[in-house]
């Protein structure tokens, strides 16, 4: 089978057609209060879409390039409908070479466009590390800041798609070590309508993780543009007796660990990092600090990963507070497997955080 | 065991190319005239001045090389690649070149710099380790060297796409109307990017000239382990043209690059120029190329160097005489004296600058180190 996907594409762009954003975009105001905002029923895909059509819009130097982004509308469907909107200047098709499209884009960036590069999932992005790692994250540095690499790398990243091991790693941890780049992960309708704003206006390269299970995520957002930092991080919910660290994918996960916990009494306090690099240390730390015990939920494999550095943060910085060890619930250390059933025993699940937490509070049943 | 195996080692016998039917050249290496149907009025109009200062540019770069080499060699630098034979080459495309065209260069193109009229102290600076860069690319659109090999194709290509949205091709305005050259090596030609280069900046038009220095070594890998086939032929592969050009040449690599930087700001890009010419010396300071390659190779180059062409081509022609050249080389003394000077009088930069620049903005990462390290230097003054 090609690396590009092509069943599974074809079944995201089916799930667009069923999801055709006119319909969904359609406002609706809430009945009281008054001053209430008006809100539009949509997507985590739509939310990255109309992101995308805001900064095109807004400002003519923001490009958009990558395989398939163009007549296809995105190997996701992310950029559907855009190429109508703005052009074959604006929205362009590219030949298949990620280190190609990633380096003509430091090159744009370098004359003062904003291109946003578009890689279809993040185990093809190795193929443009050298491009991104060498060039794009030391370009100021290495020229005593005269050079600025201002663009956005999209890539998607994450597993449970029944992808297999090329298409469905989850490296963004790899990103995150990187001096040079910032690196982001949206796991929530308002940050994948938000933070592209951000990302584009920022005048260092800036590496952007969509969560491949995350397309489909539905909800509402208020029709004005959502306004977002990509500095820090958030907390999801609130708790008293055990922090969850968790993004992108594992987001969800962690609430539905939360939930589940509530009905055994175990409060706990869901972090959504949405920044990986720079990782809000404090944020983190002024969780453990009022929950004393830590669960760090991370898709990546255990050893190396962000969810080691972030363990690492804690014990140099919060080392006295916990009363408890760290637990990490990481992906099984395989390549990810194809077979449904065990694609999702090698992923963190909802139980597998709260086994965490109840042994973290000793709450053993 | 009767038959007794005994490896014998036999010096390689050089099989010297010499570029071949389809190479562009105007100067023999004896320094004699050819014409070219295509390629004469490139040159027709230089007068004995310019060609003088061809001349002059050819033997000042070689000297910035030498210096290069020598205060590497006495620890001033920490690494210097060296040009040497590649001079004509470099000082034939370079002054093709048009104010506005913009260069990106590798690792070895001090001569390119240095007609563009770049500090030579610069590249100085940079293999000293006392800038960051060097220069500011900007001020003659001369783009920071790029170590990584190959790299600064995609770049070149990226940049010369934006030129094309802005709308800087193809309009006839000479003033306006904009290319951008794109310097790599034989080795390089073997690189993804580069290849990946040449089709993308063929899939969108781009006004790009890729200007590959074909120097038969890639530190140790001969030409021959890159390809099967001339490099400029590989062009038609990917759909643009290819020419090979003599260069060691400085008037046929001047006129094959004025016309491709035409066509590229008509633009007709991308295309392809394969320099033919030899690498004298090292890949850098730190190689040895005894260890790979036998001298009678470098003894049959030295028959076609591109500075003694020139001098008996200006020579024969009454373009100029010996106190002419004799004065040239005066003046080399002296700049090569102002380069030792500048190189060793140049400022260190202070430590905690390693931390400069990685972000536009500051970060929390960065600031802590630098801030813990200014606090271990504050410690040394107060302990005095």
């Amino acid at each position: 089978m090609s690396r590009r996907s092509t069943m599974t594409v074809a079944k995201d762009a089916a799930v667009e057609a069923v999801t055709a954003p006119e319909v969904s975009r359609e406002a609706s105001r809430e009945a009281s209060p008054e001053e209430a905002p008006a809100t539009v029923t949509t997507t985590y895909r739509e939310a990255l879409r109309e992101a995308h059509r805001e900064v095109l819009a807004r400002d003519p130097r923001v490009f958009l390039m990558g395989e398939d982004v163009g007549r296809y509308g995105g190997s996701f469907a992310v950029s559907l409908g855009l190429l109508e909107e703005f052009g074959e200047e604006r929205i362009r098709d590219t030949p298949l070479s990620e280190s190609a499209f990633t380096g003509a884009g430091i090159g744009a960036a370098l004359r003062g466009l904003r291109p946003i590069v578009e890689i279809m999932t993040v185990n093809f992005s190795l193929l443009a590390l050298d491009q991104i790692m060498n060039n794009a994250a030391t370009l100021r540095h290495m020229s005593g800041g005269q050079l600025s690499v201002p663009m956005v790398i999209r890539m998607t990243t994450g597993a449970g798609r029944q992808l297999a091991a090329q298409h469905s790693h989850s490296l963004e941890g790899w990103y995150a070590s990187i001096p040079g780049i910032r690196v982001i992960a949206p796991a929530t309708l308002e940050d994948a309508r938000g933070m592209l704003g951000p990302a584009v206006e920022d005048p260092d390269p800036v590496v952007l993780f969509e969560h491949g299970s995350l397309y489909n995520l539905s909800g509402t957002l208020p029709v004005d543009p959502v306004r977002v930092d990509i500095e820090s991080a958030a907390v999801r919910r609130a708790g008293t007796d055990i922090t969850f660290i968790a993004y992108a994918g594992g987001l969800g996960k962690a609430l539905a660990a939360a939930d589940l916990l509530a009905a055994e009494s175990i409060s706990a306090e869901v972090i959504d990092l949405r920044v990986l690099r720079p990782l809000d240390d404090a944020t983190i730390m002024a969780s453990v600090t009022r929950t004393h015990r830590v669960v760090i939920v991370d898709e990546a494999w255990r050893t190396g990963s962000l969810a080691a550095e972030i363990s690492a943060r804690i014990v140099e910085q919060a080392f006295f507070e916990l009363d408890a060890p760290i637990e990490r619930v990481c992906a099984a250390e395989v390549p990810v497997p194809y077979a449904h059933h065990l694609e999702e025993a090698a992923l963190p699940q909802a139980e597998d955080i709260a086994a965490a937490a109840r042994r973290a509070v000793g709450a053993h049943g | 065991m009767s038959d007794k195996v005994v490896a014998e080692l036999h010096e390689p016998t050089p099989s010297v190319g010499d570029g071949g039917p389809d190479m562009i050249q105007l100067l023999t290496p004896e320094g004699q005239r050819v014409s070219h149907p295509d390629y004469d009025k490139y040159v027709a109009d230089l007068t004995a001045d310019e060609l003088r200062s061809f001349y002059r540019d050819l033997v000042l770069i070689r000297r910035l090389d030498a210096e290069g080499y020598a205060l590497q060699r006495q620890g001033e630098l920490g690494l210097w690649p060296s040009l040497l034979g590649q001079e004509a080459a470099q000082v034939g495309s370079g002054r093709a070149l048009k104010p506005h065209d913009f260069v990106f260069p590798t690792y070895r193109e001090h001569g390119v710099g240095f007609v563009r009229g770049m500090d030579p102290q610069s590249s100085l600076q940079l293999f000293r380790g006392v800038s960051q860069g060097g220069w500011d690319p900007a001020e003659h659109n001369f783009h920071l060297y790029t170590i990584v090999i190959g790299a600064q194709a995609l770049h070149a290509t990226g940049y010369a796409m934006g030129m094309r949205m802005d709308g800087n091709v193809g309009t006839g305005d000479p003033d306006r109307d904009t290319a951008v050259i794109c310097y790599f090596g034989d080795g390089a030609s073997s690189q993804g990017d580069v290849n990946e280069a040449f089709v993308y900046a063929a899939s969108f038009d781009a006004p790009v000239v890729f200007f590959c220095q074909n120097n038969q070594w890639a530190i140790s890998e001969p030409v021959e382990k890159q390809t099967r086939i001339p490099l400029f032929q590989r062009a038609r592969g990917f759909g643009f043209p290819g020419v090979r050009v003599d260069g060691n040449d400085i008037l046929a690599t001047y006129a094959v690059t004025q016309h491709c930087l035409d066509e590229a700001r008509n633009g007709n890009g991308p295309l392809l120029i394969e320099a033919y010419t030899y690498r004298m010396g090292a890949h850098t300071t730190a190689d040895d190329p005894t260890k790979y390659r036998v001298s009678a190779e470098v003894e049959e180059w030295k028959f076609r160097d591109p500075i003694l062409r020139l001098k008996s081509y200006l020579a024969h022609e009454g373009m100029a005489d010996e106190a002419y050249f004799t004065s040239v080389d005066e003046e080399a003394d002296r700049f090569a004296a102002e380069l030792r000077e500048g190189c060793v009088t140049m400022k260190t930069m202070p430590g905690e600058t390693m931390w400069d620049h990685i972000y536009a903005e500051e970060h929390p990462v960065m600031e802590a180190e630098r801030s813990a390290y200014l606090a271990y230097k504050a410690s040394f003054e107060e302990a005095n």
